[in-house]
């Protein structure tokens, strides 16, 4: 199985083929539209992380030991980027999840939708990411030991 | 004086630098405007060789900053055609001197069950500190609402006046719709009441000509760095009667007459109101700033700005797929708007990477984007170094936007 790792430098070498920016986000858009729906009872409040320039909704659920993440953005760009911190992120233990450095965003050039100014819910999402991978440590693995 | 666009862009020298190897599209005036060469060198100078604290030194660089910070006063006072100078208080910005004033005015005047009219457009500097004041003295907040083409219900206002009205708040000209209020109007009904009126100029100082004794209007704010001049100053203009009633806001130095541990009595005006260093380098910018404007004739900014915003409302409606948010008869200098079935955030990445700068989202005016039931608008604000040439690149690129995300 590819580890975080693999996947990150794997996302580096498909972005490698776009010199120009607008290839770039149209292939954001094209992830976006890939990006598996969330289920509706979970695009709730309590799951949205309010940006100021976008919203995203993001799930996480824990089983077997490993969390799977579902998430939505009302912009496009943006749900293109919460698709790419999915498949990097989702379907990951807690551990690989607290640990992982998503230097990938760096690399691609997407740092600046990450800054805190942006506000546009993609910084938070990853703090919340961390979060539940914190959250479901405690609650599951912590209690086995 | 002829207007010359290209002898304008020439003073202004960010305008010539390129972003992601495009030029550069300055659409996001609203916010801030660039400065031309004469601030910048004005600022430059200031620091390179007379540099000292004002007011306070008994020497040489002290006496002459103190008298260029108090003719950078009486620039602004003409600028604005102020009665007197010690009207004009200098702030840090337009929200400084909201929240100052809210202070100042609510200490003085405000008790438990009196109201204050704001309108429905407002920024959040010209709401917040109004709510904040309610919240300390049990005071109400009414509000004036706008139709959805943009323009006050100034009608509604006879019925929001009663005898506990103590405040009239109102924006020149909307950072959202760019509607250019009827002042006053507001301001003579409001004077029938003897209610005070106070106008948030921090959209209209760089566009429109100012002139607070023939709107009468009791306090009118503005920012530095939206007309042309540096960032961290702006200007509180208040009629000498608020002034010497009202307490000051802040307490230390410059602003004292006397002080011992008993008591304190403070200076004469303006100096009450301006407790610790102020920031004259910035006032002194300013008043260069306000001196550009004033050598380029604000008929002929007004004339060219008004043609600039006509062309681009031309341009957006002739796309076909954009909704335009205020569409006010009497307008300056803001295209509001969103490609329909486009997230404004989408728009404004793509923008961004043609070089195009713009604002995306709710323009700190939520209760405008709650009116129309949107999440937010793409925003082009212009300025009078701005061209027609830009406007289509604009729709140019607004039409790439159209094929990507529609």
């Amino acid at each position: 199985m590819k580890t975080i790792h693999d996947i990150q430098e794997e996302i580096v070498s498909e972005f490698e083929a776009f010199d120009d920016w607008m290839d770039k986000y149209n292939y954001l858009i094209e992830l976006s539209r890939d990006l598996p729906a969330i289920d509706t009872r979970y695009k709730v409040t309590e799951n949205l992380i309010n940006g100021c320039q976008s919203k995203v909704w993001l799930n996480g659920e824990y089983e077997n030991g490993i969390i799977r993440f579902t998430a939505d953005s009302d912009a496009i760009i943006t749900k293109g980027i919460v698709s790419l911190l999915i498949r990097v992120l989702s379907d990951r233990t807690p551990k690989e999840i607290i640990d992982a450095d998503l230097e990938f965003i760096d690399r691609i050039g997407l740092r600046q939708n990450l800054s805190p100014t942006r506000s546009n819910g993609l910084l938070s999402m990853i703090k919340q990411m961390k979060l539940y991978a914190l959250a479901y440590q405690a609650r599951y693995e912590k209690m086995n030991e | 004086m002829e207007f010359n666009i290209q002898q304008v862009r020439n003073d202004f020298p960010i305008l010539s630098r390129q972003v992601y190897g495009k030029p550069l599209v300055y659409l996001d005036n609203g916010a801030t405007t660039q400065k031309p060469r004469v601030v910048i060198d004005c600022i430059n100078n200031y620091h390179t060789s007379l540099n000292s604290s004002i007011h306070r030194g008994v020497h040489f660089l002290s006496d002459q900053a103190t008298e260029a910070f108090e003719n950078a006063r009486e620039t602004v006072r003409r600028f604005i055609n102020a009665r007197h100078a010690h009207e004009v208080i200098f702030t840090p910005g337009t929200t400084a001197a909201i929240n100052n004033l809210a202070f100042a005015f609510g200490e003085r005047y405000i008790a438990p069950g009196d109201e204050i009219i704001v309108t429905e457009m407002e920024h959040h500097a010209n709401i917040v500190p109004w709510q904040m004041l309610c919240e300390r003295k049990q005071a109400r907040l009414k509000v004036i609402p706008f139709t959805d083409q943009g323009l006050l219900q100034t009608e509604t206002l006879q019925q929001l006046i009663n005898d506990k009205t103590k405040l009239i708040a109102v924006i020149h000209v909307s950072n959202t719709l760019g509607t250019v209020n009827p002042v006053a109007d507001i301001i003579s009904l409001a004077h029938r009441h003897s209610i005070p009126v106070l106008v948030d100029g921090a959209q209209s100082v760089q566009h429109l000509s100012i002139d607070v004794s023939k709107t009468d209007c009791d306090f009118f704010v503005f920012s530095g760095h939206k007309a042309y001049g540096p960032t961290g100053i702006g200007v509180l203009y208040a009629k000498e009667k608020w002034l010497e009633e009202m307490p000051p806001f802040q307490g230390g130095g410059e602003m004292v007459d006397v002080v011992t541990f008993e008591k304190t009595t403070w200076n004469e005006l303006p100096f009450k109101f301006e407790a610790g260093t102020p920031n004259y380098i910035g006032a002194i910018a300013l008043a260069e700033a306000l001196k550009y404007l004033t050598s380029l004739g604000a008929g002929n900014i007004l004339e060219y700005e008004h043609q600039l915003l006509r062309y681009g409302t031309e341009k957006l409606l002739a796309l076909g797929y954009v909704t335009l948010y205020g569409s006010a008869p009497d307008k300056s200098s803001i295209l509001s708007f969103n490609i329909n079935g486009v997230h404004p955030y989408d728009a404004g990445m793509v923008l961004d990477k043609a070089g195009i700068a713009v604002r995306t989202g709710t323009h700190c005016a939520q209760p405008v984007m709650q009116h129309f039931g949107i999440d937010g608008t793409i925003r082009a604000s212009l300025a009078l170094y701005n061209t027609t040439d830009e406007l289509d690149i604009l729709a140019d690129t607004l039409q790439k936007v159209k094929t990507m995300f529609g």
